[in-house]
């Protein structure tokens, strides 16, 4: 099957490259330039003053600036993720000797930083940390004094990580993953001896190779979800894996609020498709040479919370299809939005899904586009819109506002291991785009980028972030890898802003690294980062002049029992007057209310007077419609709603 | 060590009353079958992966492969027409020149050579610098017609050269994975993989190029 797949796609190339004779004197005269101006509001790009400008590198050493975040804790990456002890591994520098591969067997490599760490996930006092190892479980009662509870090995990829009750999910897509969480990868079975290449077809193009023969099928091997068992966090059992065709680069955890049974896992799969010969109907290629084709779906596991041994996939949905040819590729095919827009990837998978329930909608960064999907039937996921990006290269990540009008996507170009934030790379690429979402359609508003320009050395990209629950604003705190941690307003959607920042120095600045934050996620009054290199970082809020202790306090009433991001909770406040707070701050930051009636609703909160908040709520409520914003009419009626229901 | 649960509740007290006692590292079997515990000094062993021959010629040759591109990139600055693939051309050898360099590094952190100090494989015909062909590169015969040409013959040289070229980047990387063994080391994957979306899309940008007939 593969082998006639790959013929097909030099059947390609080589019909492509003779249609090229055709064309073969067309002439131009566009001139060139740099990259074109976005049609949208960027936010500008920091001064030289910033002080995250030129900061001192080091693994753990790195010189570090902040605005309206501290740093409270770092805890360094335990035995079995952090690097190897130098003390055990003296460096051995290369020889002439070493051929091809040759020379080194048995020596450890130097690698710096040891393994990768990945995604957050939160359930309870717990902190589950992905990596491309396997997942440390974290006790955070008290944040400031995170202390490592058990250490899971299981390589397999990234480890992309959620939590519900006693049930651990784990991503496992790379080559080196096996069933039993070995970590010894796939070895050739004993005396194994590849069968002779095949030539190359007599019409490929010149360079062609003898083509080595494929691996053996490795019952072993394994590329899906893994499911684990956590009701003793000492001892945690794996209880199911579910294969997948191209195993799961990242997946999202699924809750229908109608079925307390069962729960849901979307498989988002960016890999190599697997052969049939190791898992059952598994093929890849063109959905027009291959209707079965596992490119272009996504998979659906469903998962019975009594018996999760029996989870299994139970749709793979077509949702790039063509709503009106049945074509399974109906989205973007790639290509070039015009001169001077950035590169797309073809669209065949999704790298990420967020769901957000309460609203029955996810959002879906598949490579070449964005996408609206109606989950209500989380089994049978239908395409609502899709929008492309000329500058957009990789669509990675997505989050919604929490009144689901707006949401925002991040793209990853370059991969996350490539240096983008430098002076010369556009900031609106590699960047977050904020789309408003009205009946079903999105609409591009803005683009931003942690506004502070980075080395060459550290790799940097718009990368996974969560909403920070202050009421009244939309709020999210984001990684960008080694250009740290921002927290961005994007309330109105046509001019987001910074709000606070961290960062540190380059892991190395005499070489590229990679590190950085991979997650920066809010949870119960603390942010956690899962610094690729350096560990787990807790941070805190603290006031500066965007961000007043009244909205800190008011996120700080919001307490999630178990936190997924990529399963985006439905925020609602207590009506207390913390949160009236921070309303108060709000309309007095914008003006929207005069200081005199500032003071009059900070008094009667006071004084519990019940008739005068009476008086100044219906005030307000009156006084709404003229507000100049949405943003301060909303938050002048969620005011007048705390005032009026007050008790004393 | 076999942590039972008697000794967990003992290590729950002792963290309870501010002993430090090492987490415990516990590697799960597979489903139905018992786990392991792996001891701090075991785990620490685990921390990376060898890279296997194959994954070692992927990067070297990759380099080699990259560069051309590169060089065909310098070519097209004064002998190319169209304005749009110029500006293309310089973000081919951006990308190109960056993840050059990551994979020079890659291979110097793992003490492997940037080039293969012998190779009596597959060599077809000159690809410089005693290096051997990859597939989709260009022949000496290509790149000599490429330097020759001017104008809208060169861009077209260009377009169809380097679809040609960036094919064979993808034959690399299916070929990389198929081979056994192959392709298991975390920071190969994600390079391999993130070449292959990369360059699948910058295809598709010159298909549309040569679709546009401009």
């Amino acid at each position: 099957m593969k082998r006639t797949f790959i013929g097909g796609r030099w059947a390609v190339a080589i019909g492509l490259t003779l249609s090229a004779v055709g064309v073969w004197s067309q002439e131009t005269g566009k001139a060139p330039g740099p990259p074109k101006p976005p049609s949208v509001y960027t936010n500008p790009r920091a001064g030289a003053g910033d002080p995250r400008i030129g900061l001192k590198g080091g693994l753990h050493d790195a010189a570090e600036a902040a605005n309206g975040m501290v740093r409270i804790a770092t805890l360094p990456k335990p035995p079995g993720f952090a690097p190897g002890d130098p003390n055990t591994t003296p460096p051995e520098p290369p020889t002439e000797e070493q051929g091809v591969g040759g020379g080194g067997g048995g020596r450890r490599p130097n690698i710096q930083y040891g393994s990768t760490n990945s995604d957050l996930a939160f359930s309870g006092n717990h902190l589950f940390v992905g990596n491309y190892n396997g997942i440390n479980f974290y006790d955070i009662d008290d944040p400031g004094k995170v202390k490592l509870r058990t250490s899971l090995l299981c390589p397999g990829g990234q480890g992309d990580v959620s939590v519900h009750g006693n049930l651990l999910f784990m991503s496992a897509e790379a080559m080196n993953g096996r069933i039993d969480c070995g970590s010894q990868g796939i070895p050739l079975p004993a005396g194994y001896k590849p069968p002779p290449p095949e030539p190359p077809a007599p019409n490929a193009p010149p360079g062609t190779r003898a083509r080595r023969p494929p691996p053996p099928p490795n019952p072993d091997r394994f590329r899906g979800v893994r499911i684990f068992d956590i009701s003793d966090l000492a001892h945690p059992k794996q209880v199911a894996t579910v294969q997948s065709c191209r195993g799961s680069h990242t997946h999202t955890l699924v809750i229908d609020p109608k079925d307390k049974e069962n729960v849901y896992i979307y498989i988002s799969g960016t890999g190599p498709v697997r052969q049939a010969d190791e898992l059952a109907a598994c093929s890849g290629g063109d959905p027009e040479k291959n209707p079965e084709t596992a490119l272009f779906r996504i998979d659906i596991i469903k998962v019975p919370l009594a018996h999760p041994e029996q989870a299994k996939i139970v749709n793979s949905p077509r949702i790039f299809s063509d709503d009106k040819t049945g074509a399974l590729n109906g989205l973007w095919k790639g290509g070039t939005h015009g001169e001077g827009t950035q590169t797309t990837s073809v669209t065949d998978k999704c790298h990420d899904i967020t769901v957000y329930s309460a609203l029955g909608l996810a959002a879906g960064a598949c490579s070449g586009n964005g996408i609206l999907l109606d989950i209500r039937d989380p089994k049978n996921p239908k395409r609502l819109d899709a929008v492309s990006d000329p500058n957009y290269a990789f669509w990675h990540s997505a989050n919604f506002s929490n009144d689901g009008k707006k949401v925002l996507f991040t793209d990853e170009w370059g991969g996350g291991s490539q240096p983008r934030c430098r002076e010369t790379d556009p900031m609106h690429w590699g960047a977050d785009a904020i789309f408003t979402l009205d009946k079903g359609k999105l609409t591009l508003a803005s683009y931003y980028k942690m506004p502070a320009a980075q080395t060459e050395t550290e790799n940097c990209v718009a990368h996974n972030g969560s909403l920070v629950p202050i009421p009244g604003r939309d709020v999210l705190v984001q990684s960008w890898y080694q250009g740290g941690v921002s927290v961005v307003d994007f309330t109105d959607p046509t001019h987001p802003f910074e709000v606070a920042y961290f960062d540190r120095g380059p892991t190395d600045s005499t070489k590229k690294g990679m590190g950085g934050q991979w997650s920066t996620y809010w949870y119960n009054g603390y942010i956690y980062g899962a610094e690729i290199a350096r560990g787990v970082d807790v941070f805190k809020l603290v006031p500066n002049q965007f961000l007043t202790q009244g909205e800190i306090d008011a996120a700080n009433q919001v307490h999630f029992n178990e936190l997924n991001v990529q399963n985006q909770p439905k925020i609602t406040w207590p009506s207390n007057f913390i949160v009236a707070r921070a309303y108060v701050d709000q309309l007095e930051r914008s003006g929207a209310l005069p200081a005199a009636r500032i003071s009059a609703v900070t008094a009667a909160m006071e004084k519990g007077n019940r008739g005068q908040l009476q008086s100044l709520a219906k005030g307000l409520e009156k006084d709404s419609a003229g507000a100049k914003t949405a943003a301060d009419r909303e938050r002048m009626k969620a005011l007048a709603g705390i005032l009026k229901a007050a008790r004393r | 060590m076999r942590i039972g649960p008697n000794l967990a509740v003992i290590l729950c007290w002792g963290a309870a009353v501010g002993f430090s006692q090492p987490a415990p590292i516990v590697q799960p079997g597979a489903p139905g079958k018992p786990g392991k515990s792996v001891s701090a000094a075991a785990a620490a062993k685990l921390g990376v992966r060898t890279p296997v021959e194959a994954d070692v010629e992927f990067m070297q040759g990759m380099i080699h492969h990259h560069a051309q591109a590169v060089e065909m990139v310098d070519l097209l600055r004064t002998r190319g027409l169209r304005k749009d693939l110029l500006a293309f051309g310089e973000r081919i050898t951006i990308s190109q020149s960056d993840e050059i360099l990551s994979m020079k590094q890659w291979l110097t952190e793992r003490r492997k050579p940037i080039a293969p100090a012998h190779d009596h494989a597959h060599h077809h015909g000159n690809g410089g610098a005693g290096m051997p062909m990859m597939p989709g590169m260009l022949t000496a015969e290509q790149m000599a017609a490429l330097a020759k040409a001017k104008g809208s013959e060169f861009d077209q040289l260009f377009l169809t050269g380097m679809i040609q070229h960036h094919i064979g980047a993808l034959v690399m990387v299916e070929e990389l994975f198929e081979t056994p063994g192959a392709g298991q080391e975390p920071v190969l994957y994600d390079f391999a993989t993130d070449v292959d979306n990369t360059q699948r899309a910058e295809i598709g940008i010159m298909r549309g190029m040569l679709k546009e007939k401009r």
